[in-house]
């Protein structure tokens, strides 16, 4: 689904991302590790179609279609999805009128009708219940006021509502607590099919004991110098990063 | 495509004016100047009794002797007010039966402006009197109003159908000596609305009046009263747009609206005049003065969207004269390109326990001047007054201005007055953002500006709210390539 081969990027003349390869199938889980710094955000932004980093080398493909020229709606209506680390504020927007337009906007670039109104609401109902989300909570200004806890829970209400092709969450976890942690988790999991992909971005392994990761890859400097499976990740909790540093300067 | 600073401002500037045609109607037409004789001729031609006239003339008196004000935070080429005329009718000014009498052009020019007749009658409950050109050509709903009392008319017709209220009432909130543009507007008004609603009646429809100026070199001088009596209620909405043209345009209008006891009255207004192209040529110079006087237990709200006009000097405010009576003030006054708006209101607290709110929400982008100013004033016998206002300003790009000149003069002790402002910028982040979920960039600035905006579009009547969401759209969005 998802091909990306050789990515350079960087903002403001300094490079970034160093070359990434990665490769994610339909029905897969990918965990992106490393420690602060090291480039996690920015392959998510790059991917999401963020131009304040230029690619300087390299290629983003989404089912054989390259992104790289994409703009970010674009890519959007093609079915990426990125959970944002840090959520932005728009004031005297509420989420469902930010939902209805995100929906319907990419409806109307895919060539669909408006959603019925109806079928939002119910749509609306049912993935509010998925995440246990308040009812109330949906009338208020995006993102104005919110927690760190019910930002990240509000970018996975609204990944249910978009319902992706390739979700990108990057440190969704920070800011939950294990209740919350658990709920997004399952949400995650409920949304999981064999046609869609998950990139989940952390540098704590305690998410990955409920969204279990088919492959994870360790993200050091702008480059991934490890990857494995799920183990890989108890092994990072254990040891920490210093014995990969060591590993990739060797 | 990213979203950047610079492509944004591009964006804003080739954003020409929508409704940019003229229509050609003959027109009927007075030589250029102004003095005691023309004074005397406009109200020849309009018929008027002898009071009429001479308290016309007596404003013109007053006006001759008065100074244009400098205070405002606007700078323009004052208008050579002997190089104007000021009097304009369309030519055979029938009183229309229906739709199908009038003029075609006329009728075309409204559809074009999406504010069709046709579809203004399908508009549940809306009676419009469309005033073109100084003078109203067609009134509907008229007979429903007349079932309940109410009078709506041109207060051309007003003045010799109804002499009592307009003698009564007329000056009675604006005098004509308030200021040089009230002054020069009592002298030469051409037409305008007459509203007044009886004892304890609730006015069944919004009544609504479309404004267009329409002739080269015209002055539009626009009079409207709206007197609702005891206990009663009117929702009263004014919307306009205008021609593209090349010469500034002078509008000097004066809205008085009075409310007696128990009454309330919400005045809506949607202004869309041509602000000029986006060298900052043309526009319409708009100089207005909108005032309400409470008496006990009433209720004035004044709501406006602001996207026109060159230049705009405009402060709706409230007497509020009668002890518990409120005044509200709703604006969302928009600039691009070159424009510059001076607006706000004034809430003068006389009666005790006296209340008043004041939402105003600037958004200003190119090289446009946006200022709010606004006067809270408690006088000594306002016991236990109130006053909550609210400034936010919303800047795109970096070549604009947003400025606030709160003034506040409390001499009563009990009084309670709250300021707050805020000034805050689109973001690239909150762009990405919107784009991310599939928004593109003209969405998103909509998306973001209706956010912005919505406390005051909130306030306006259901029909009015998308038109103006529509504007503001409209005003603040390019054709994004
Ligand atoms: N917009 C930006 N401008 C300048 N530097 C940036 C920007 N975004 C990220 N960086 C830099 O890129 C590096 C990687 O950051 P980031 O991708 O956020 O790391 P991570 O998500 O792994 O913590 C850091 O050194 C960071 O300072
Ligand atoms: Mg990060």
């Amino acid at each position: 689904m998802l091909k990306i081969k050789n990515l350079h990027a960087s903002v403001e003349g300094k490079e970034i991302l160093k070359g990434i390869n990665l490769e994610v199938n339909p029905g897969e889980v990918h965990a992106i590790m490393g420690p602060n710094g090291s480039g996690k955000s920015t392959l998510a932004s790059v991917i999401a179609g963020n131009e304040d980093f230029e690619i300087t080398d390299g290629s983003i493909e989404l089912e054989g279609e390259e992104l790289n020229e994409m703009a970010p709606e674009e890519r959007a209506h093609q079915g990426v999805f990125l959970s944002f680390q840090y959520p932005v504020e728009i004031p005297g927007v509420t989420v469902t009128n930010f939902m209805k337009t995100a929906i319907n906007e990419t409806r109307k670039a895919r060539g669909q009708e408006e959603m019925p109104a109806n079928e939002m609401l119910k749509k609306i109902r049912e993935k509010s219940e998925l995440l246990e989300i308040d009812r109330k909570f949906l009338s208020r200004s995006l993102n104005e006021g919110f927690s760190g806890g019910e930002k990240k829970r509000n970018e996975i209400f609204q990944l249910a509502m978009m319902e992706p092709k390739l979700a990108i969450l990057d440190e969704t976890d920070s800011g939950l607590d294990i209740d919350a942690l658990k709920i997004v988790a399952n949400g995650v999991n409920r949304l999981k099919t064999d046609k869609n992909a998950t990139i989940v971005i952390t540098h704590y392994q305690r998410l990955l004991d409920y969204i279990i990761p088919d492959h994870v890859h360790v993200l050091l400097n702008g480059k991934i110098v490890k990857s494995g499976g799920k183990e890989l990740a108890l092994e990072l909790e254990e040891k920490g990063y210093d014995w990969i540093k060591q590993e990739a300067a060797v | 495509m990213a979203y950047t600073e610079e492509e944004l401002k591009k964006e804003l500037e080739t954003k020409e004016y929508e409704y940019g045609f003229y229509t050609d109607i003959e027109s009927d037409t007075f030589p250029v100047g102004l003095n005691e004789d023309i004074v005397r001729a406009i109200s020849m031609k309009k018929e008027e009794p002898e009071w009429m006239t001479e308290w016309r003339l007596e404003a013109f008196r007053v006006w001759k002797e008065m100074e244009e004000p400098e205070w405002a935070n606007v700078k323009y080429k004052k208008p050579d007010f002997q190089a104007i005329s000021y009097y304009s009718a369309p030519m055979n000014k029938p009183k229309y039966d229906s739709l199908d009498e009038v003029d075609p052009e006329l009728l075309d020019t409204f559809k074009r402006l999406g504010i069709s007749l046709e579809e203004q009658k399908k508009l549940a409950g809306v009676a419009v009197d469309v005033v073109m050109d100084s003078v109203s050509v067609a009134t509907t709903f008229k007979k429903t109003l007349a079932e309940k009392g109410i009078i709506f008319c041109s207060i051309s017709e007003a003045i010799k159908e109804h002499p009592e209220l307009v003698k009564k009432y007329i000056g009675s909130v604006v005098p004509r000596k308030d200021n040089f543009y009230a002054a020069l507007n009592s002298a030469v008004f051409s037409d305008g609305s007459f509203c007044y609603i009886p004892k304890g009646v609730r006015c069944p429809m919004e009544l609504s009046t479309y404004f267009r100026i329409n002739q080269a070199g015209t002055g539009q001088f626009e009079r409207t009263l709206v007197i609702a009596d005891e206990g009663s209620y009117v929702s009263y909405l004014e919307g306009c747009t205008a021609p593209m043209r090349d010469e500034n345009q002078l509008h000097a209008a004066v809205v008085e609206l009075i409310a007696l006891d128990d009454a309330e009255i919400k005045y809506s207004t949607v202004q869309n005049w041509f602000p000029g192209d986006k060298e900052g040529k043309g526009g319409v110079f708009n100089f207005v003065t909108k005032r309400g006087l409470c008496e006990t237990n009433a209720k004035i709200s004044w709501t406006q969207v602001e996207t026109g006009s060159a230049v705009t000097w405009k402060y709706p405010s409230c007497v509020l004269k009668g002890d518990n009576s409120i005044g509200e003030f709703y604006s969302i006054a928009v600039t691009n390109n070159y424009q510059q708006a001076d607006t706000g209101t004034k809430m003068i607290h006389l009666g005790r326990n006296t209340r008043s709110t004041i939402i105003s929400k600037g958004i200003s982008a190119g090289k446009s001047q946006n200022s709010y100013r606004g006067l809270v004033q408690i006088n000594s016998r306002a016991e236990n007054a109130r006053n909550f206002s609210q400034c936010d300003s919303l800047l795109m790009g970096n070549e604009c201005g947003a400025h606030t000149f709160p003034y506040i003069e409390a001499k009563n002790k009990t009084s309670q007055v709250e300021h707050e402002a805020t000034t805050s910028k689109i973001g690239e982040d909150q762009i990405f953002y919107c784009n991310q979920r599939g928004i593109d960039t003209e969405k998103a600035i909509a998306l973001i500006v209706n956010g912005f905006s919505k406390e005051v579009l909130n306030k306006l009547p259901m029909e009015f709210a998308v038109e103006a969401q529509k504007l503001l759209e409209i005003s603040l969005e390019g054709s994004v390539g």
